[in-house]
């Protein structure tokens, strides 16, 4: 990779003579984004304290869990909350005495969970999870979260436990693609209690967005308090017993991606789905993407093509308007199985905007038959690893 | 004189839609040089320091908040009228770096897109909110992807629905100016895909009339922009 910026991180002109093209040679990025561990290892690790802003995940506590939060709080009340790496940007980097609800992570939360480790059962909160799943793309906005929401929806038909882990941070969407965006996090002995989005409790959900004072609050936060709460969705979410946990992931290749796949590195991932639209530019995005999860040892389930052609409602015209065909050439490129093409559907976004169960009210709808099948081919495909 | 500089360093785009795939960054004395699509249109992205297409940047955020600090002090730009700077989604590490390092450089201002539905529009409130944290100017709002007409029917479909009055109703509840809307043309994303200008192969589109509306009120405004600056001057 011909990255001029590594060479000692000083200006180019003195690494290079002058009018030299950058050699490859001369990049020294390094090896080591084969194994997260490493790529987690080129920096310094932050000191992570937070500020003590209570946050709507500590009103409603039962009064063991108050009792352990109050002494907590007392310990740690004022502790401002430092990053190692760059210099604080004012009004971001969360100092306890301004009411910032742009920081929200608390530090009552934490350090209550340190508390509840007294109490805390042996076994992990994903013990009971059989099978982790990542839905990952390079690119923005081509339907990661509405792919893991339907997902969800039918595996759930297919009589499954799901739980949906959305560590898009800065912009979650989960919430509201199950009409529970208003809800709150509550705790419980074995830590934070997934939102379930109906009284079947067959999904379950955790997201960013349920911890928001605000839903219109910006997350502007660097790398190491994203990573900070990931590796708490991680380890204190109370799943229970799971058949699926999908995780929502927000585009690219960085500090959440890094950081996710290093703290569910222990629980044995089954793979990640990627999601593409058919166009070139998208598909040039979502190699980069594979190459993260050869890198990172994550296998890849396949390769799912989001809105692959409109059938005009009117005239049944179908009209490729992202191009088409470019998710399966990708999949047929890479070597991995292609899952399929969904088309765009104007009753799932319909769907999605309302939060309801597009899988059982919408059967004939043009998506309908794509996303079962893709769910159908992630159980066939557990079934076969168990036999 | 025009200068586009890519900050989505996980998913480099540009190079590919302006027909610049496999081109490098040539370094001279006074600096990095820009990939030039024309003589007033230079580019930089990390996509053209890639040597592969499936090059991945597994880079944590300080990292590539390094590299993009680099872009700004190092790239010999020239004199330009005009650097856009595209951004990946989100408010973190990029957005935060950018605005800072140009700080000193007196930003004219953010354009935002969306597209229509809630979905969409409740991470663009966010964005909304960042802006006015860092005071970063909104030059406005554009709704990308708004409605589609087929091309053998001509009857119009929503898509990506506005469920709650789209962006135009988002400005207007959250006083934001609202530049304008742009349909789904699929000769958009072929010209993307093939990294010619769209509007220049499709004319005569309702969506390079709609872009043509907003290029224009985001001229006027950094034009007002630069006026009420001199003055202060």
């Amino acid at each position: 990779m011909q990255i001029l910026q590594t060479c000692s991180g000083s200006a180019p002109s003195r690494c290079l003579p002058y009018g030299t093209r950058p050699r490859s040679s001369c990049t020294s990025v390094p090896d080591g984004l084969a194994a997260p561990g490493k790529a987690g290892q080129a920096e310094p690790r932050p000191v992570v304290q937070v500020p003590t802003d209570a946050l709507k995940i500590s009103r409603h506590l039962t009064r063991r869990d108050q009792g352990a939060l109050t002494s907590a709080t007392r310990s740690h009340a004022g502790k401002a909350p430092k990053t190692a790496l760059e210099p604080p940007f004012s009004g971001f980097e969360g100092h306890p005495q301004q009411p910032n609800a742009t920081a929200p992570l608390p530090g009552t939360l934490l350090r209550a969970s340190d508390a509840l480790l007294l109490f805390l059962p042996e076994r992990s909160n994903l013990a009971g999870v059989r099978h982790i799943l990542l839905v990952l793309s390079g690119k923005g906005g081509v339907g990661k979260s509405t792919i893991s929401t339907e997902l969800a929806l039918s595996l759930r038909h297919s009589g499954k436990k799901v739980g949906i882990l959305d560590v898009d941070l800065c912009g979650p969407s989960i919430p509201r693609m199950f009409r529970v965006q208003d809800n709150d996090v509550h705790q419980c002995d074995s830590g934070w209690v997934p939102v379930f989005v109906d009284q079947d409790k067959s999904i379950s959900l955790m997201s960013i967005g349920f911890l928001l004072e605000k839903p219109d609050d910006a997350v502007v936060w660097r790398g190491p308090k994203k990573n900070a709460l990931i590796k708490q969705f991680v380890a204190d979410v109370a799943w229970g017993d799971l058949d699926f946990l999908i995780v929502d992931t927000p585009p690219g290749t960085s500090d959440e991606h890094i950081s996710t796949v290093e703290a569910l590195r222990p629980y044995k991932p089954l793979g990640a789905i990627l999601v593409t639209t058919p166009q070139a530019v998208s598909v040039g995005d979502v190699r980069r993407e594979l190459t993260f999860c050869k890198k990172t040892g994550l296998r890849v389930l396949g390769i799912v093509e989001n809105m692959s052609g409109f059938v005009c409602p009117h005239c049944s015209e179908c009209t490729n308007i992202f191009s088409k065909g470019g998710g399966e050439e990708l999949a047929k490129h890479a070597g991995v199985p292609f899952l399929g093409s969904v088309p765009l559907d104007p009753q799932l976004s319909q769907s999605l905007e309302e939060g309801r169960d597009f899988i059982q009210e919408f059967p004939k709808s043009s998506a309908f038959p794509a996303l079962t099948h893709i769910a159908q081919q992630i159980l066939d495909g557990t079934l076969q690893q168990s036999s | 004189q025009v200068a586009l500089l890519d900050i989505d360093i996980c998913g480099p785009s540009i190079p590919k839609m302006m027909g610049l795939e496999g081109e490098q960054v040539h370094q001279s004395g006074s600096g990095w040089s820009p990939v030039y699509v024309e003589e007033n249109l230079g580019v930089m992205s990390v996509g053209f320091l890639l040597s592969s297409p499936d090059d991945a940047v597994i880079w944590r955020g300080p990292k590539k908040n390094g590299l993009i600090k680099q872009f700004l002090r190092d790239v010999d730009w020239g004199e330009i009228d005009y650097l856009i700077v595209d951004t990946p989604p989100g408010t973190s590490d990029e957005h935060l770096s950018i605005v800072q390092y140009l700080s000193a450089a007196h930003i004219d201002g953010a354009v935002i897109i969306t597209t229509p539905q809630e979905v969409s529009l409740q991470d663009v409130r966010k964005e909304i909110n960042f802006c006015h944290k860092v005071k970063l100017p909104i030059i406005g709002v554009v709704e990308n992807m708004s409605g589609f007409v087929c091309p053998k029917c001509k009857n119009e479909s929503q898509i990506f629905p506005p469920t709650t009055g789209g962006a135009e109703k988002m400005c207007q509840n959250l006083n934001v100016p609202f530049l304008g809307k742009v349909p789904l043309d699929p000769q958009i994303g072929k010209s993307c895909d093939k990294g010619q200008s769209f509007l220049s192969e499709a004319p005569e589109s309702p969506a390079t009339s709609s872009y043509r509306n907003i290029i224009q009120r985001i001229q006027e405004y950094c034009d007002q922009h630069h006026f009420q600056e001199e003055k202060i001057i």
